[in-house]
């Protein structure tokens, strides 16, 4: 989230797209009631399906799944057509201005570039025109056909509202009453916000689903504002933290990156993150790129990081493609080129595509290790349930080992929400049977393979021997052990960059923060993101004041939120040029004269003037993007792309097949089938009685919600002649599965390209395993492919077909 | 009409006053098959429980707080057709969303309204007045009607008077069971538990007045976003209730899953009444009168032919394991 839960309340709008918050994330959606209560404020959502979020919604439109980007497109287009633009915030807070080389174009649905054996783009176009002064060429007065404004409009020209109506379904009055009101909050004191989850990120052009819509709120002005933003709803209590701490294949923590193969030594790393700034005064925060990198490297291998051996980088391991992602994982697998594999707190059996080729993966291993506090499919893989595990345990020669771990309530740590905050906790019960913190085993696993190592050598032993393992119990680290790592030290003596007489912290102490962080080996931390959690002043994700002055929703002493506490990301772009509110109602932080002060922690130097340095400090430009340059893998304008298995033609080119730049192997391409045979799109989701597949193990949860489910139009039913509550089958090119027909009037036909389509709805919350009756999972149909640039599957929008049927058969086992 | 306060759900706890412990015989204001029934020796605020239907999402947290509070085993069922589970109110399921897929023939569009069923907590209570058992069934002076178990006969009398059809007597204790408005919680200053768990502060609790204050606001608003019939269910025809509804469409709470427009106790209850009090109910046996009412009022518990033989079934299966 740019902003946070608690700030949603000082809204005017909330968009539900791309989300079902009632149902996904009911305790934080009481913001959106409060917003609603005490502000007016009214409610849109879009969504294939009439949801539990509808049910309270001010107002409702369908869209197809899958076609987000058409309607963005086309909502950017009609507040362009219709002057509901915030001027004063796009000329001076966005890139509009900014000239674009002249190369860069499109035409059939591709921007420039293409290269089509290699599903890839050439990004050379894809820039700005620099000036001789090695900034940004800009045009202030936005008439330069070359401007990013200009290739705006021209870019978003062909979604009509008509043409909005025939790629979503969305009907065209629907579509221009929403325009209506999202028009309103291009007014400086009128303000949206967007709340969205999985419904736009797993898409295979996820991330442009959500360029889409932050982009319309830059051009609305809804960005750094209270009540506005960009809030992703993440879906596990701790996924921020998960991103945060970089648990990917291709990033280290703090959204540093991961080295690939071509970055030889530390020199040639850092050499590609210059940032220099690419207009005049700006901040281009990424400057400090070494000192996050060096203190990482730093609170790694300690002592043996030394400016000589380039703080240990060579340590690090090199990809040698882009992302060693999950997908790509169980390509391997299911190739027979992984022999071991650990899944800790995962369970990709139900969370991931394919379900056939996961279970054939996963009988290709040497060894599985599971670490869970619950019993899950995967750790069961090779166990017969009948039709809902049919596997011959007698064929499958993998070893599986379980590791049963504490759950969350039996531990003490922090949680890092969607809005940023780290809360910390404290157990509240002790850990059933054998079970044992994460950090325990992996604490043996790691002393094991070090004393392995020590005995027997082997190639490159250093990053495991020279690991930096400084606990008072070696067996078990600490959560406060490891916050305080993650949060960094001072090593040497740090002092004022500017006044270096001036001592900031003494060797041995807990950094106030990040801006404490040197390139010199004098500092540590984990996560620079996460500095100032627990500093000298103590524990501050234990805080819980709840003053919070004038009501602003800011809650400064709850928790501790990164980055240095601040709550609302770009907090500067609330106030205008000049450093006045845009909205004294709404006042978030202002220029006093002197410097920046507020409600929230200035998100720019409280002493930088205003008019000089822009908001938008991690940027070279100082500004936002409504062009994106190289820096997405798909183009720099979302552009209308269908998913890889649709039921329509993409409008703008018939000839491409779901998102050009994304990446598909080989078998998974062979198994994506056509609208011929599976003419029914296919969507899953959760439901609020379940959390995942945790829930299924909890009696009370099993009966409010107890058994697998499909949701059908009462018009498809009558087309299958099926009755609701009857057995039907569900089927894809890739697996089939059995359920109860839900038939429900909340799903409609949706009329797209002059066809009648019908969506089926897949909740996700079944196996077999738990106290829940036996089900399946939408993951059993849904396609091997992920988004271009972050490789999240395609799970939301598929293809299937339908029939009534018999009750599955439960298995042997139970 | 006094202003309202903020509403009092998971946020704190309600302005009631606490009481040094559970509601008593000195709080009785009725006591079922009981004539005389002296005067409470203290009169507490009456309290209601307001349900916003308009807020609702439908989240169920409410029974699962219910289940956890009272510690209660719904058997787990299958889907049939809908979100709401358990299928209906049960012995062990006091409170129940009912799901309502309903097209408005005015504006032609679907509207999903979501109501939380229980029991009503009704000023003038159908159940009380039709139970023969002495003090089975209570009244507090704070308007909670409770069942006293242990002094249930499991007759089934409850249900048939009730106007919501909300008590389930139990096939295994064969006791009826209802909502307590969490009397146990509320007698020591604590709101219902589903209260506390509502997370769009859908359920509120507090005293009727301040509940009627508060639902005229949220009203107000409601007119504002163009529901012009959005009203407050209280109804007289049982004296006014103590768990009340605000609704979207006050002028049809049929439509939501058929909440009545007009409750009133059965007429059979109130001539029923009005015998008891003829005779001397002390003094009956409630066999005599149970066998003549019997056929009326209908729903007593009969042990049928299935729950004999599942009824055989368990005590094989138990008998096996112990083998």
């Amino acid at each position: 989230m740019t902003n946070s839960w608690t700030d949603i309340k000082n809204t005017d709008l909330v968009i539900v797209m791309g989300g079902n918050a009632a149902e996904a994330h009911p305790c934080g959606f009481k913001w959106v009631t409060e917003a609603k209560a005490r502000r007016g404020a009214r409610l849109i959502v879009v969504d294939p399906r009439f949801t539990r979020t509808a049910s309270v919604a001010d107002y409702y439109a369908p869209i197809r799944p899958g076609s987000d980007i058409a309607w963005l497109m086309g909502m950017i287009r009609w507040m362009i057509e219709n002057d509901k633009v915030q001027w004063d915030y796009v000329r001076n807070y966005t890139n509009a201005s900014l000239l674009v080389n002249e190369g860069f174009g499109w035409s059939d649905g591709l921007f420039t570039g293409y290269e089509p054996e290699k599903r890839n783009y050439d990004m050379s176009t894809w820039e700005y025109q620099i000036g001789d002064d090695g900034f940004a060429l800009t045009d202030p007065t936005l008439r330069d056909p070359r401007c990013v404004w200009n290739l705006l409009k021209a870019h978003v020209d062909p979604y009509t509202p008509e043409m909005v109506e025939r790629i979503c379904g969305t009907p065209k009055d629907r579509f221009l009453r929403i325009a209506e009101m999202i028009g309103e909050c291009s007014a400086p004191d009128k303000v949206m916000t967007s709340m969205y989850a999985l419904g736009w990120t797993q898409h295979s052009k996820g991330a442009q689903n959500i360029r889409g819509m932050a982009m319309l709120q830059l051009i609305l002005g809804n960005i750094g504002m209270r009540g506005g933003g960009m809030n992703a709803l993440r879906g596990h209590s701790n996924i921020q933290g998960l991103t945060d701490m970089g648990l990917m294949s291709n990033l280290l923590p703090g959204y540093l990156n991961m080295p690939t193969e071509k970055d030889t030594d530390f020199d040639t790393y850092l050499s590609k993150r210059q940032y220099k700034p690419l207009r005049p005064d700006q901040t281009s925060y990424w400057q400090n790129y070494p000192k996050f990198m060096v203190s990482y490297l730093k609170a790694m291998w300690g002592d043996h990081a030394t400016k000589e051996n380039g703080w240990c980088f060579d340590y690090l391991p090199k990809l040698d493609v882009a992302n060693y992602d999950i997908l790509r994982m169980f390509d391997m697998m299911y190739k027979g080129e992984v022999n071991l594999y650990f899944c800790q707190g995962f369970n990709p059996l139900l969370a991931f595509p394919n379900r056939a080729k996961l279970t054939t993966a996963l009988s290709k291993l040497k060894l599985l290790v599971t670490m869970d506090p619950l019993e899950t499919e995967t750790s069961r893989f090779w166990e017969n349930h009948g039709d809902f595990n049919d596997v011959d345990p007698a064929a499958i020669e993998t070893e599986v080992i379980q590791l049963p771990t504490t759950c969350f309530a039996e531990e003490e740590g922090s949680l890092t929400n969607s809005g940023r905050w780290l809360q910390w906790h404290w157990p509240g019960g002790s850990p059933p049977g054998e079970a044992k913190h994460d950090t325990w085993i992996m604490a043996q696993i790691f002393l094991r393979v070090r004393e392995l190592y020590r005995q027997e050598g082997g190639t490159v032993p250093e990053p495991i021997l020279n690991l930096n393992w400084d606990y008072a119990d070696p067996n078990e680290p600490t959560a406060e052990e490891l916050a305080k790592e993650i949060n960094g030290r001072a090593l040497g003596q740090v002092t004022d960059l500017v006044d270096t007489s001036k001592v900031l912290a003494e060797p041995g102490k807990l950094l106030q923060n990040f801006t404490q962080l040197r390139d010199d080996g004098s500092t540590s931390s984990g996560c620079w993101i996460y500095s100032g959690c627990w500093n000298e002043q103590g524990n501050n994700m234990a805080r819980r004041d709840t003053s919070d002055p004038d009501g602003t929703g800011a809650y400064l002493n709850w928790s501790w939120s990164w980055p240095v506490n601040r709550r609302i990301l770009y907090n500067r772009a609330s106030a205008d040029l000049d450093g006045n509110p845009w909205d004294p109602e709404r006042k978030l932080v202002w220029w006093n004269g002197e410097k920046w002060i507020g409600y929230d922690v200035p998100d720019i130097a409280v002493t930088a003037k205003p008019g000089t340095v822009m908001p938008f400090i991690m940027n070279p430009e100082g500004v936002s993007r409504l062009f994106s340059r190289g820096l997405m893998r798909d183009g720099p304008f979302p552009i209308h792309m269908e998913p890889f298995e649709s039921p329509v033609a993409n409008f703008l080119n018939p000839d491409l097949r779901g998102n050009p730049a994304a990446r598909i192997f080989e078998d998974d391409a062979a198994q994506l089938a056509t609208s011929a045979d599976f003419p029914h799109v296919g969507t899953s989701y959760r439901l609020t009685e379940h959390f995942h597949y945790w829930t299924k193990h909890n009696p009370v949860n099993s009966v409010l919600q107890p058994e697998f489910f499909v949701e059908i139009s009462e018009e498809l039913a009558k087309e299958k002649g099926i009755g609701n509550a009857d057995w039907v089958r569900v089927w894809s090119n890739r697996g089939s599965i059995k359920a109860k027909a839900y038939v429900t009037k909340r799903l409609k036909p949706l009329m797209c390209d002059g066809k009648a389509l019908h969506v089926v709805g897949i909740p996700l919350h079944w196996g077999f395993t738990g106290a829940a009756r036996k089900g399946f999972g939408p993951n059993s149909l849904t396609p091997f492919v992920g988004d271009a640039n972050v490789e999240t599957p395609e799970s939301k929008a598929f293809l299937v077909n339908i029939e009534k049927t018999t009750p599955p058969t439960e298995g042997a086992t139970s | 009409m006094t202003a309202a306060t903020p509403p009092t759900t998971a946020r704190s706890n309600p302005p009631v006053e606490q009481l040094e412990s559970y509601f008593g015989p000195q709080d009785l204001v009725r006591r079922s098959a009981t004539l005389d029934q002296p005067a409470p020796e203290r009169e507490l605020t009456k309290v209601a429980k307001l349900i916003d239907v308009t807020r609702c999402i439908g989240c169920k947290a409410c029974q699962s707080a219910c289940i956890e509070w009272n510690d209660t085993h719904p058997e787990m069922e299958d889907f049939a057709g809908s979100y709401m589970n358990p299928h209906d109110l049960t012995p062990e399921m006091f409170t129940l969303m009912r799901f309502t897929e309903w097209e408005n023939p005015e504006t032609n569009q679907l509207e999903w309204l979501i109501r939380k069923d229980g029991c009503m907590h009704c000023e003038d209570p159908g159940c009380l007045k039709a139970c023969p058992a002495p003090g089975a069934i209570v009244q507090y002076s704070n308007g909670i009607v409770d069942f006293i178990h242990e002094n249930c006969i499991g007759c089934g009398y409850c249900v048939s008077g009730c106007p919501f059809d909300i008590p389930r007597v139990s096939k295994v204790t064969n006791v009826a069971y209802k909502c307590t408005l969490c009397s146990d919680r509320v007698a020591v200053g604590q709101g219902p538990a589903c209260a506390k768990a509502c997370p769009t502060e859908c359920i509120s609790f507090g005293t009727k007045d301040d509940m009627k204050a508060q639902a005229e606001e949220r009203i107000a608003e409601l007119k504002s976003r163009g529901f012009e019939n959005a009203g407050l269910y209280d109804p007289d025809g049982v004296g006014g209730t103590h768990v009340m509804y605000v609704l979207h469409h006050a002028d049809k709470p049929e439509v939501y899953a058929g909440l009545p427009a007009e409750p009133r106790i059965s007429p059979v209850v109130e001539t029923w009444k009005g015998v008891t009090k003829y005779l001397g109910l002390a003094a009956i046996g409630a066999m005599a009168v149970g066998t003549t009412l019997h056929g009326l009022m209908g729903r007593a518990n009969k042990v049928s032919h299935e729950d004999e033989e599942k009824a055989e079934d368990l005590v094989e299966t138990e008998e096996g394991t112990k083998r």
